[in-house]
Formats: C-alpha cells, sequence, structure tokens
C-alpha cells in the first residue's frame, strides 16, 4: 500500500541500522580470527588480544580503566547485574533502599520491582511534566539505608537528559553507589564516568550503529558485581559465557565513531529535531513530551488529541515512515506508556502517542515529508473518531489546548 | 508474519461505511478512551431491515477493521440476524485477529448491541418477546 518506495526510518530510539565501520569491524572475527579469547592456540590468543583492545578502547571512550569493563548481552542485562549487584552489597550492611525514577526503562524497573518483592524499599521520583528530576531531589530522598540511586541518563520515550553529574556529586557526597542507564546517551551525549562521579553505567551497542546483542557494564573499581550468569571464568568471572567477540568489534568501532562524532551530529540533529518539532506543534491540539531543550538531539514525542497511536502507526507505515508510540496497543497492554504516564499525561491523550527518534543519515527532505505525513494522517484519523467530535462540537473539553 | 492479516488491514485502510447517521434510528457508543478504543455505531432502521450503517471509531488498527467488518456483516440484514451477530463472526470474517486484540472483536459486537437496545429504547413496540 505504500505510495512509492520511499523509507524513511525514524525510529532509532528502538534500534539503529549498522554502521559500515561496524560492519567491517565485525567480519574478520567471523571467519578468520574466530578462536575462542580462552583458548591457548594462537587463533585463540588473537582473539583474545583483541578482545583486550577493544575494551581499552570502550574504557577510554567512557574515561574509565579497562578491568572497570564488563563485556554483556545488552543493557537489559548490564542494568540488571548493576542494580543486582548494588543491592547485594548494600544488604550486607543493612541498606536496603534504592532511590530510582518513575520513568526508567522497564530493565531497570521490573528489576527493581523483583527486589521489592526480597524486601527492598523502592522510591521512584517524580519526573515532573518537563520529565527531567534535579540533584537536589535526589538528596532529599538519599536515607542512612539507601544503597543505590539508579536514573536514567536520557529517556527512552521523551529523550529527556538529566543532570547525571550533579547525581552523581550527590551521591558521591553521601556515600551511595549510583548508576546510570546510559543507553540512549552512549554515542550522542559526552560522557566521562569519572568526572561526572559515576560508579555504574550501562550500554548498548545497537542504540549508536553497533550490533544487536551486545553491551557493558561499567563498574568502579572496588565495586564487587554480583554474577547474573554462572559458568566460565570469563569477564574477571563475573560474567561467564564465551565472549561475543564479533559483537564486541563491532560495537567498538560503532562507538569510537559516534564518540568522535559527537558535536557534528548533534549539530545536525538538533537543527532537524527543532524543524520537526515545529512542524509538529502547528498541528492543533498536539503537545511535545519532555523539555524541548535539554532531550537528546534525534528525539521528537508528541501526543496529539482524540486519536490512537497504533492506528498512526500503521498509517505512516503504509506511507513508509518506520516510527513507534506509547499507546496500549503497540505494548500489548491496556496501559499506555509509563513514562506517558509519569510525565502527567492522561490515558486519553497518552494513547495518541508518537516518537520519532532521528539519526545523522536523515535528510531535511524527510523532515518535511514526516511533518506533512503526520499531519494528514492525524486529520484523517481524527476524521473518524467519536471523540474528536465530542471535542470540536464541546460535548467534551478538550485536554490539550 | 505480519501483525495483521490482509483482511484487516484492509478494512483499516478503506473502512467500510465510516461516518454518521445524522437522523438515526439507533446509535450505540461502547468503550472509553482510557483503554484506548471508542467505537459509536448509527443505525438506520426501515422495516425491521438494517438500511444503513455508519461507524466512528477511536483505537487501534484491529479497532477499526473489526468495526467495519461488523458494520458490513449487519448492513441489509434483519435485525433480528444484527442482533445475533458475534465476535466471532467478526473474528473470523477478518481472518483472524491475534490474541490480544480479540477484545477489539468484542467491543464491535457490543457497539451493534448497544446500537440496537438504543433503537429499542426509542421503539419499544419492536422489542422482540424474550
Amino acid at each position: 500500500m505504500q505510495t512509492d518506495n520511499r523509507q524513511i526510518y525514524v525510529d532509532n530510539a528502538a534500534t539503529t541500522k549498522m554502521s559500515r565501520t561496524a560492519i567491517d569491524a565485525m567480519l574478520p572475527y567471523m571467519d578468520k580470527i574466530y578462536g575462542n579469547p580462552s583458548s591457548l592456540h594462537s587463533v585463540g590468543q588473537r582473539a583474545n588480544e583483541a578482545l583486550a583492545g577493544a575494551r581499552e578502547r570502550v574504557a577510554k571512550l567512557l574515561g574509565c580503566e579497562p578491568r572497570e569493563i564488563t563485556f554483556t548481552s545488552g543493557g537489559s542485562e548490564a542494568d540488571n547485574q548493576a542494580i543486582v549487584s548494588a543491592a547485594r552489597l548494600g544488604a550486607r550492611k543493612g541498606k536496603k533502599h534504592i532511590i530510582s525514577t518513575a520513568f526508567e526503562h522497564h530493565a531497570v524497573l521490573h528489576t527493581l520491582d523483583a527486589l521489592k518483592k526480597e524486601g527492598f524499599e523502592i522510591t521512584l521520583l517524580d519526573v515532573h511534566e518537563w520529565g527531567i528530576i534535579t540533584a537536589e531531589e535526589v538528596a532529599a530522598a538519599i536515607r542512612p539505608d539507601t544503597c543505590l540511586v539508579t536514573v536514567v541518563y536520557a529517556n527512552n520515550e521523551i529523550g529527556t537528559i538529566q543532570p547525571i553529574a550533579e547525581i552523581g556529586a550527590v551521591c558521591k557526597e553521601k556515600g551511595v553507589l549510583f548508576h546510570t542507564d546510559a543507553v540512549q546517551a552512549v554515542g550522542h551525549l559526552h560522557i566521562n564516568v569519572k568526572e561526572q562521579n559515576i560508579d555504574m553505567l550501562s550500554l548498548s551497542a545497537h542504540k549508536f550503529h553497533g550490533p544487536k546483542g551486545v553491551g557493558v557494564l561499567y563498574a568502579r573499581k572496588g565495586i564487587a558485581l554480583t554474577n547474573i550468569i554462572y559458568g566460565g571464568a570469563q569477564e574477571r568471572g563475573k560474567r561467564a559465557g564465551t565472549e561475543n567477540i564479533p559483537g564486541i568489534m563491532g560495537m567498538t568501532a560503532a562507538m569510537e565513531e559516534a564518540c568522535a562524532n559527537i558535536d557534528a551530529n548533534a549539530e545536525k540533529l538538533i537543527y532537524l529535531r527543532d524543524k520537526l518539532i515545529a512542524g509538529l506543534s502547528a498541528i492543533p491540539h498536539s503537545i511535545l513530551n519532555g523539555d524541548a531543550k535539554s532531550r537528546l538531539p534525534g528525539n521528537v514525542n508528541f501526543c496529539f488529541e482524540g486519536i490512537e497511536g497504533e492506528s498512526l502507526l500503521l498509517l505512516l507505515d503504509d506511507k513508509g515512515i518506520c516510527a513507534s508510540s506509547g499507546s496500549a496497543c503497540t505494548s500489548g497492554s491496556l496501559d499506555p506508556s509509563h513514562v506517558l504516564l509519569a510525565i502527567g499525561r492522561v490515558h486519553d491523550i497518552a494513547h495518541g502517542s508518537l516518537r520519532l527518534s532521528l539519526c545523522e543519515e536523515n535528510t531535511e527532505e524527510e523532515i518535511d515529508y514526516v511533518i506533512k505525513s503526520v499531519e494528514e494522517v492525524v486529520t484523517y484519523l481524527r476524521s473518524i473518531s467519536p471523540i474528536w467530535r465530542d471535542l470540536v462540537t464541546g460535548k467534551k473539553q478538550f485536554i490539550i489546548k | 508474519m505480519a501483525l495483521y492479516s490482509e483482511k484487516v488491514m484492509d478494512h483499516f485502510r478503506n473502512p467500510r461505511n465510516i461516518g454518521v447517521i445524522e437522523d438515526a434510528d439507533g446509535i450505540g457508543e461502547v468503550g472509553n478512551a482510557k483503554c484506548g478504543d471508542i467505537m459509536k455505531i448509527y443505525l438506520k432502521i426501515e422495516n425491521d431491515i438494517i438500511a444503513d450503517v455508519k461507524f466512528e471509531t477511536f483505537g487501534c488498527g484491529s479497532a477499526i477493521a473489526s468495526s467495519s467488518m461488523a458494520t458490513e456483516l449487519i448492513k441489509g440484514k434483519p435485525v433480528a440476524e444484527a442482533l445475533k451477530l458475534t465476535n466471532k463472526a467478526v473474528v473470523e470474517a477478518l481472518d483472524g485477529l491475534p490474541d490480544y486484540k480479540m477484545h477489539c472483536s468484542v467491543l464491535a459486537e457490543e457497539a451493534i448491541r448497544s446500537a440496537l437496545d438504543d433503537y429499542y429504547q426509542k421503539n419499544p413496540e419492536k422489542k422482540p418477546e424474550q
């Protein structure tokens, strides 16, 4: 049903296209240097050298030591291990209180749910309508029995960036471990774990044009990690399983490339993002979700009153536009996105959300097409919506003015 | 595998009987915005036949397709037959729905039922013996 063969991918917060650099970096480790890094023979040892090299390069990009890097299967595993490790360390000292936010990724929230069942007390900070917490709010929530503060670096749905360095400073002063889920931030924002007082950080390769199924947990020296996966002695005995060498090499190359281009990419993306925000704001009864400025360079997230997100996505897909939504229908549950509810959007509005996440390959011409298409589809869906009829005939009050 | 069958996508992209009947004999609205689905059905009934039917839907692809199909299934049919429309019939006519979307077809059945209830409320003499 696509009108032409155009495909505009604006779902880069879900995953990205792999870069040629990343693919090329992986290939030799599939059919040439395919050894197991634990093997003593030369093919294995060459893989082991590559692994050590990748660890050094990733450490350098984050501003830490190579031994502080643990390669994982991705962001979710890193989040799980970071939080569980901090919880075990805390429990040993009788500290069973954890501070987080209401709009974390499920990899964090569901790990916290599991700890809650074990008797941990969880405080989820309110993220306000603009989607940003303050270091003061974290400081005020810290108690003598707090063992961990875990705050998402940049939210995956609405892209708002948290004051990570300030929160890090507060945690350091109070002697509480600080973890950040930086899955959406790495490769897009400047990060230095030492300067920002980050004790633990999770990242995922496929969010910056690297391969899927590989990520990193950075944990400051001295923080004893708890195993999530038991087995061999890989990753200093803290994460068993033969290392995913092709994935790690691809991730490392992608991360270097992304980090080297952060400023140039951000400049381009912010221009496109703000143009898109301005264009979509012109649609009546629409609202931007999250702060307009302190947000990821490529993130745009809107709610449109009177329509539902899944039908919006399907019709945009027909026009060649790949996007995502926080509507219930896209999540398989009856509730819309917890992120949109956390910033105070009511259910009726949250169902009509659209996330467009750009990458540096998107063009201005594509942005113009997206604006035009979204406007067309929203107008059409409103024309068949009984809610919209009630709103325009005054039977119901508009929520978004 | 696509999320929806070709039939569902067809009825979603080209919904039949979309719109409003200004002098409808029966109107039914079910669902709520909180859950993300609202269906509104308008019926024109002449000589115990569904002479015309229109709908408006706020909801996902399968909600729009379910309401479209439900209206197709009852249009031109005797009221007694429309009363017997089941969500199962809607699902079958759509060549299936994903499990977690079944409620959309239930909503379509309820919307038709609700519009017919409204019609009987306005025309109690037409109501069949229980």
